[in-house]
């Protein structure tokens, strides 16, 4: 069995859920990873060694890790690591690491692993159209989708050893530009509520803001929305020339179901549709569709999640 | 002046239907494109080479039926088109290593790439070969403005940051909010007579090898209903049925 070695996942100085969920699949893989924790604060590692099925933790320690940098990163996490498989999540961040660390390696790389099955690995290609199981020969760097394979459970206690890591920033942040906007990035959240071009008016999206502001919700968007109002900025984009989405629930919202819109976030866990158009091609991949206007669907919604979130 | 290259490569058309035959995908009756991002990796080239002077190079690996695709940058506005003669699957090892070569050997100072390419969506090329070569990287970026340094803006945690690239680097490209311009009668024309430099580079063998295409499971049916009342009901299987609120 390779050695596999999984890269923490990292979120607001602290480790993301998701990590746990590399962990399973490196233990799908067959055996007990090493769970490296890039960080600037050593005391965050803590929380890896609590993951069940892994055979360490080290800290690696450094200044360089308050912003990423592809390089540094990569450096400095690549003189730790061990040779074997490494594992990371398949967020852009940490894919774009995963490419430089196999480069860095001449191994190769598969991103955006959904399955795992006698050591081959499943993703999605052509945009979600297709799948793809390669085998690998050797050491290989692979990025996990979050929310397919579930948690390792809590309650381990692994050993943490801290590393000092150093290295030069290749480039350069000259400003943090403010965000458009103050809410959650559709890139980030684990429920999304989408509308599309059947929304009418860029105002109208305040009906799906305040839904989202219950739920703890991103707001996303078709390219229709985006490219008719100005309003809705291109970072709300989901699909093909957007962002590519896997949440817990997706709710789409007077939104079609285009191909390149479903490239986005046909993986998404639970999708929810409401669309007045009985045929339209979302409603072949929501678990949950409502065919009715929005004008007379979301009040109910809100009021009901409402209750509920009380 | 900069010597610049972009990277295109030819994909099924984002539209089309995907077939698999005999456990692979088949598309001989598909039509072929640029991939979409690349688009935009050949627009920001092209304002690069507008601001600061020198040329920019097309490179693509594939068959000889890619050749369309550097024909198409070509229309466009780039000014040598470039092919690494290969006509199979190779893994990401290998494909970086034979572009990686061969940005060496023309002594580019820039890479353009798209973000990540229609068939494969890894976005592991740019980041790739920034690494071979090197180089720094900065990858999704939504804007490009050129001075001594070239200066973009792209996603980070927490919102948008505004990053000084010092040259030499891989620059990966998302959309944006660039227009990207159409080929003209002239462009169409110099691209007909244009010469594609095919390449043939050695690479390590894959260690990477596809066992098999499948279409994706298909999800069993959802439940479906009329009217905006049934929200609520919709409301309570997302906490009882499906445990995601
Ligand atoms: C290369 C390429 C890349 C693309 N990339 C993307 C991408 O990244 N993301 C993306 O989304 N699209 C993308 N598209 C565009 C895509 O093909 C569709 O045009 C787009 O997704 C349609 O958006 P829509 O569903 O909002 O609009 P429409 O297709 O116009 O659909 C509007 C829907 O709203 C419904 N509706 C109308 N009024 C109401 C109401 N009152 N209540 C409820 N429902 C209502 C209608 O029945 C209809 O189904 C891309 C296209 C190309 C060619
Ligand atoms: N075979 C290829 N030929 C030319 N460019 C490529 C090739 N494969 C990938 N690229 C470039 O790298 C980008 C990202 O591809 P990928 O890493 O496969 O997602 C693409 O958008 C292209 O710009």
């Amino acid at each position: 069995m390779s050695q596999t070695i999984v890269i923490a996942e990292i979120a607001k100085g602290a480790i993301h859920p998701t990590t746990a969920e590399l962990v399973t699949a490196a233990n799908a893989l067959g055996s007990a990873p090493i769970v490296i924790v890039p960080c600037a604060d050593t005391t965050i590692a803590d929380a890896a060694s609590a993951i069940q099925g892994i055979s360490k933790v080290i800290a690696l320690k450094s200044g360089l890790f308050a912003a990423y940098d592809a390089s540094s990163w990569a450096t400095a996490i690549d003189a730790v690591t061990p040779s074997g498989i490494i594992i990371t999540s398949a967020n852009p961040q940490s894919k774009d690491l995963a490419a430089r660390l196999a480069a860095r390696r001449n191994i190769p790389v598969v991103q955006d692993v959904v399955a795992i099955e006698d050591g081959n690995l499943t993703s999605p290609i052509y945009s979600g159209k297709a799948m793809q199981t390669v085998s690998i020969d050797g050491d290989a760097v692979i990025s996990v989708r979050a929310n397919i394979f579930a948690a390792s459970a809590q309650g381990g206690s692994s050993d943490v050893s801290v590393v000092d890591a150093t290295g030069d920033m290749a480039t350069a942040i000259e400003e943090f530009l403010a965000r458009v906007s103050t809410r959650l990035d559709v890139a980030e959240a684990n429920i999304i509520i989408s509308g599309g071009r059947g929304m009418g008016s860029p105002d109208n999206f305040s009906h799906l803001e305040k839904i989202a502001d219950t739920l703890g919700a991103a707001v996303g968007a078709s390219r229709a929305a985006v490219d008719t109002w100005d309003e809705i900025s291109h970072s709300m984009q989901v699909g093909q020339t957007g962002k590519t989405v896997n949440p817990n629930l997706y709710i789409a919202v007077g939104i079609s179901g285009a191909i390149q819109h479903l490239a986005g976030m046909r993986s998404s866990k639970y999708i929810v549709a409401i669309n007045k158009d009985a045929d339209a091609p979302i409603f072949q991949h929501a678990d949950y569709g409502i065919v009715a206007t929005w004008e007379e669907t979301l009040p109910v919604l809100q009021a009901s999640l409402s209750a509920m979130m009380n | 002046m900069p010597n610049i290259v972009v990277l295109v490569k030819q994909v099924p058309d984002t539209n089309a239907r995907i077939v698999i035959s005999d456990n692979r995908v088949d598309l001989s009756s598909v039509k072929m494109v640029m991939s979409p991002y690349d688009e935009f990796a050949v627009e920001t080239a092209l304002q690069h080479r507008e601001a600061s002077g020198g040329e920019v190079t097309a490179i693509t690996v594939g068959g000889a039926k890619a050749d369309k695709v550097l024909k198409d940058a070509k229309a466009i506005g780039v000014d040598h088109i470039v092919r690494i003669d290969c006509d199979s699957f190779v893994d990401s090892n290998s494909l970086q290593s034979m572009i990686s070569n061969v940005v060496s050997e023309i002594g580019a100072d820039v890479v353009y790439c798209g973000k990540s390419a229609a068939d494969t969506g890894a976005g592991s090329t740019g980041p790739g070969i920034a690494e071979r070569l090197g180089w720094a990287s900065v990858s999704n970026i939504i804007s490009a403005t050129f001075a001594d340094n070239v200066s973009v803006v792209a996603p980070a945690q927490g919102g948008n940051v505004r990053i000084s690239v010092t040259l030499p680097a891989v620059i990966s490209c998302d959309k944006g909010n660039i227009k990207v311009r159409k080929p003209n009668v002239r462009g169409i024309m110099q691209a007909k007579k244009a010469q594609v430099d095919v390449k043939s580079v050695s690479a390590p063998a894959s260690s990477i090898n596809v066992i098999s295409h499948n279409l994706p499971p298909s999800k069993p049916a959802g439940k479906t209903y009329e009217g905006g009342e049934s929200a609520a009901e919709v409301a309570q299987l997302l906490r009882d049925e499906a445990n995601v609120i």
